[in-house]
């Protein structure tokens, strides 16, 4: 007679079929994703044999530190903007009664149907100085002389705001919707006006959803590349920019991947020391 | 067998061209390739890729390109040649280009076509031809000229245009002093509004009135004012600039290319290409072919009379060190 448990035989035989299920998907991520990546990461540090040679440059050259520092400057800003914008969406979308929800996230989401190439022109017709904008602040007296919104950083934001908002306002939507709302109606039965309860039960049960949304919009704008390159004046250089440069200026990969490699990483370090302070993982409820 | 002697694209000779795509290769399909294909009777197959540079690396590397001919910037197939991406040709092979002028070809390519990087300008702003801007020293001087100005976000003949702006010939550019065209692009630096980065955001950004004076491509413009649009441009002190044949090393159809690179300069096939697009010919001759009407001749920038004033860039010095290190230097003097 086996020794052997058998909900422990059905136990491993579910955990093997599981994984032969995943395992297309991770023969794709492998194919797709890791081997081109780590060959990638194996050029910034080859030229003709081994090298330091990429990492070197990244160090001793201005330019690169300038676009870093620069790309994370928007990194930071479009995220908060997109998290003061999007919550008050997503909880007036997790609140609000059929059809009235659907109509709120599609508002979201229609934009997602429109390229980020279309959606660059469109704002430079909105933003640029004979745009709509200008047109109108000048109609209404409000300015003289018309405002440069676009064709330099501010433009660059704007119009990474919007591209980016959906990502901000979907996963706080999912969090929120998920909140009971017998916790609120507790909260104000113990006295809690609107705001506290707000506070006190709304604000800290959505955090995962932030969290979520934050790291995405956060992510997503570090390798922004379109729209700094159309609406930023060619004074916004991201560093995604300086990545498809040094693919035309030097002869070698590694002289583009070196700044990927450095890129990811800044993120990775940025994440770990985010994860100290908050306990990130907590957040988003995995533990 | 009949029907072998009759279809000449049953001949085994193939070939795989590849250029820039959109209405300019439609132009070339209808100019050259074609009219190519039959006389030569081949078959030409053709790709196109905006950037062909790291691609054209990355098949050589492999060992086993597909491509054959390829149709780019003229610096990149010198570039090249340095580096052993591109095969070094015989001019005896390529009668047509040999007869063109020397500073036209170099060991590894032939010059196709000519386009030039002129000073456009609103006719809104500028309306009487006799005080509009002229020269590259006009657009600099924003006090006698004010308005908003636009620059192409790359050196090529912006630092050539800065140049002339501080009173250096057309024809006394080269070598340039790099570090004198800074200096004087600092000087208009606070008056750019915008650094354009393609050649569609040039256009826009004049037939918008976003900007008053932009230096751009002559076929943007001229685009531009058949549209109706209040623009023109000067050709005086444009820098004229070319795009290049040049094959891949170790083409695999190399013989046929070379056929291919021969005919597609010949002066008819060449006269046949400004009908179709505002590029000009590459092989003067084709001007001597009475293909293009005289006023037609007259809008295009390898026109003698046109090239006459302008600068016709190196593209020797833009690939030698001197010219990396300037590119080199260009993303730091826009991003301060």
């Amino acid at each position: 007679m086996s020794a052997i448990d058998p909900s422990l035989r059905y136990r491993r035989r579910e955990q093997g079929l599981m994984l032969l299920l995943a395992s297309p998907a991770v023969i794709v991520i492998v194919a797709l994703v890791v081997l081109p990546v780590g060959w990638l990461m194996g050029q910034s540090f080859y030229d003709g044999g081994f090298t330091l040679e990429h990492y070197k440059r990244i160090f001793s050259e201005d330019i690169y530190w300038r676009s870093f520092l620069l790309t994370f400057r928007i990194a930071f800003t479009v995220t908060v903007l997109t998290l003061i914008l999007g919550y008050p969406v997503a909880y007036a979308a997790a609140h609000a009664r059929r059809p009235w929800d659907m109509l709120i996230l599609s508002f979201v989401i229609l934009p997602f149907w429109t390229s980020v190439l279309v959606r660059a022109y469109a704002w430079l017709v909105l933003l640029q100085r004979t745009g709509v904008a200008n047109q109108v602040l000048e109609r209404f007296g409000l300015i003289s002389d018309p405002l440069a919104l676009v064709h330099n950083e501010l433009g660059t934001v704007i119009a990474t705001v919007h591209i980016l908002l959906p990502f901000m306002v979907l996963p706080l939507y999912s969090t929120m919707q998920k909140i009971p709302r017998d916790l609120m109606l507790a909260g104000a039965s113990l006295g809690g006006g609107p705001l506290h309860t707000f506070l006190r039960v709304f604000l800290p049960l959505s955090l995962p959803g932030v969290v979520a949304g934050l790291t995405l919009v956060f992510v997503l704008t570090l390798g922004f590349y379109i729209t700094p390159e159309l609406l930023g004046g060619g004074r916004t250089i991201m560093i995604s920019m300086v990545v498809s440069r040094n693919v035309e200026l030097y002869n070698q990969w590694g002289a583009a991947s070196a700044i990927g490699v450095v890129l990811l990483v800044c993120v990775l370090a940025i994440f770990m020391l985010v994860g100290r302070v908050i306990p990130l993982d907590k957040m988003l409820g995995q533990k | 067998m009949a029907l072998m002697s009759t279809v000449p694209a049953f001949a085994a000779e193939q070939m795989l061209f590849v250029s820039q795509g959109g209405a300019y290769q439609k132009a070339q399909t209808i100019a050259i390739l074609d009219p190519a294909a039959k006389k030569l009777g081949i078959t030409i197959n053709q790709d196109s890729v905006p950037d062909a540079w790291p691609i054209m690396r990355s098949q050589v590397a492999t060992g086993k390109p597909t491509w054959d001919v390829v149709d780019v910037a003229t610096n990149f197939c010198l570039r090249g040649g340095e580096q052993g991406i591109v095969e070094k040709l015989d001019f005896s092979k390529i009668p047509n280009a040999a007869a063109m002028p020397a500073e036209y070809r170099s060991d590894y390519s032939v010059a196709y076509e000519f386009y030039s990087s002129v000073m456009g300008y609103s006719l809104k702003k500028f309306p009487d031809a006799a005080t509009a801007p002229k020269t590259w020293a006009d657009f600099w001087d924003v006090k006698k000229f004010p308005g908003r100005r636009s620059l192409r976000n790359h050196p090529l003949a912006t630092l050539e245009a800065a140049l002339m702006a501080d009173g250096v010939a057309p024809d006394q550019l080269y070598p340039l002093d790099v570090d004198r065209a800074f200096k004087k692009l600092e000087e208009i630096k606070p008056n750019i509004t915008v650094w354009w980065t393609s050649g569609a955001q040039s256009a826009q950004l004049l037939n918008d009135g976003e900007v008053d004076m932009v230096m751009a491509w002559n076929g943007r413009i001229s685009a531009l004012v058949k549209e109706g649009a209040k623009v023109t441009y000067t050709y005086n002190q444009g820098i004229l600039q070319s795009t290049s044949l040049c094959v891949l090393k170790g083409a695999p159809n190399l013989p046929t290319a070379i056929k291919f690179l021969n005919e597609a300069v010949d002066p008819v096939h060449q006269a046949n290409l400004p009908m179709q697009i505002d590029y000009g010919p590459a092989n003067p001759k084709a001007y001597d072919t009475g293909v293009i009407p005289a006023a037609r001749v007259a809008e295009l920038p390898s026109a003698p009379a046109n090239a006459k004033a302008q600068a016709l860039m190196s593209y020797a010095w833009w690939t030698s060190a001197d010219g990396e290190a300037a590119e080199k230097r260009w993303l730091a003097f826009t991003q301060k």
